[in-house]
């Protein structure tokens, strides 16, 4: 294409982005190892299979009343209310569970859960629903045509379509009207070596730890080494989706 | 009268061409685009392959970065608004498609309207 070496500001360029990585590692506080930079996927390479990202919910630490990770996700993505409760779009909510025999309730939060065969892509006319390599299912917002035929198979509810016109996006989260949207396990921070989302972030800071994200193709990961330990489920297991969000207590 | 229509375009034509060559020396009719420098001495490509194949570098880096998480900075939007987009006098950025801006200068005098700012952020990110 055009002559690489006319282009001094490309260096400039790489040096910003090394500061970027070097500072997003410092933010954290001393003492607190939160992720491994150097494990870092490099900038210019694909995601692959190599890594499956899931999610443990443990509904037993889910505190009553407690919004954390609801507020944090929506901060963090952009996500802002409209006051129209039935039109506002949700990426995460909490579900309170009640068993009629006992009256116990049990509390999680339910957002994407990342199946490993999304009844969303199969039914989008034009394949704007995905499912990256790393096993995270997102819109393809420039190809998504809002027909919503993705929030109908979706057996959790997990995706809103976006209403009304936006002036107010994140830059790390380009949304619009007429899209549909959903979880997408903080990509962005994922694919700058983060493994952290908001949500989780969010809640461990509150004290609660009710969710531990990771790589489930990892066995020697904290989320791999917890699955194997301990009894967990997945919401509507007789669809067979092999999700990607688990939980544990329900 | 084939004849006649023949001499009538050609003079048609000499005149359209005269008015054409007439702006080289005079001011021009209608305003030019003023745009924006960005930040540092050089863009990410030569200006004369932005001006032409901007929105084919966008399109190919978009399909990376939404499918794949290539997140490359050399032809991401992001990038493009990073350096492009300019402080008004309270130090406030002002979006690169309001008119005047970066985007909307050219884009505005071109008359060729834009969509990705119906989702992307029009200024820097935090
Ligand atoms: S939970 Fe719903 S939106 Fe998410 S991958 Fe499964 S079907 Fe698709
Ligand atoms: S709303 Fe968009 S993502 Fe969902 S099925 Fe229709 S085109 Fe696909």
């Amino acid at each position: 294409m055009s002559d690489r070496s006319r282009q001094p500001d490309q260096e400039r360029r790489n040096f910003l982005g090394t500061a970027a990585a070097a500072t997003a590692a410092l933010a954290v506080a001393p003492g607190l190892t939160l992720f491994n930079v150097a494990g870092a996927k490099p900038e210019d390479q694909a995601v692959t299979s190599e890594n499956r990202w899931g999610m443990l919910v443990d509904a037993n630490k889910c505190a009553d009343g407690c919004r954390a990770c609801v507020e944090a996700c929506h901060e963090e993505n952009g996500i802002s209310s409209r006051g129209r409760p039935t039109t506002d779009p949700q990426w995460i909510r909490t579900v309170t569970l009640r068993d009629r025999a006992t009256g116990r309730e049990t509390r999680m939060p339910v957002m994407c859960q990342h199946c490993e065969h999304p009844p969303c892509v199969d039914v989008c006319p034009t394949g704007a629903s995905f499912r990256r390599a790393d096993g995270i299912v997102l819109v393809d917002r420039h190809i998504c045509i809002g027909c919503r035929y993705c929030m109908m198979a979706c057996p959790y509810k997990a995706r809103s379509l976006v209403h009304e016109a936006l002036d107010d996006q994140v830059a790390h989260n380009p949304r619009g009207k007429g899209c549909v949207e959903s979880c997408n396990f903080c990509v962005h921070r994922l694919d700058e070596g983060n493994p952290n989302p908001a949500c989780v972030e969010a809640c461990d800071k509150d004290g609660h730890k009710a969710l531990l994200f990771g790589d489930m193709s990892d066995p020697n990961s904290e989320l791999s080494t917890a699955l194997a330990s301990v009894a967990t489920r997945q919401i509507r297991e007789d669809l067979a989706l092999n999700t990607g969000v688990r939980y544990q207590g329900i | 009268m084939n004849h006649l229509r023949t001499c009538l375009l050609n003079a048609a034509l000499a005149l359209l061409l005269g008015a054409l060559a007439m702006p080289a020396v005079a001011e021009p009719r209608t305003p030019l685009p003023n745009i924006v420098k960005g930040k540092g001495d050089q863009c990410v490509e030569p200006t004369d392959v932005m001006r032409r194949d901007h929105m084919e570098f966008l399109k190919h880096q978009r399909d990376g970065t939404v499918h794949q998480g290539i997140r490359t900075k050399q032809h991401s939007l992001k990038g493009c608004i990073e350096c492009h987009a300019v402080k008004d006098d309270g130090g406030e950025y002002v979006p690169v498609n309001a008119p005047g801006q970066f985007c909307n200068s050219c884009h505005g005098y071109a008359a060729v309207s834009m969509d990705c700012f119906q989702c992307h952020a029009t200024t820097p990110g935090k």
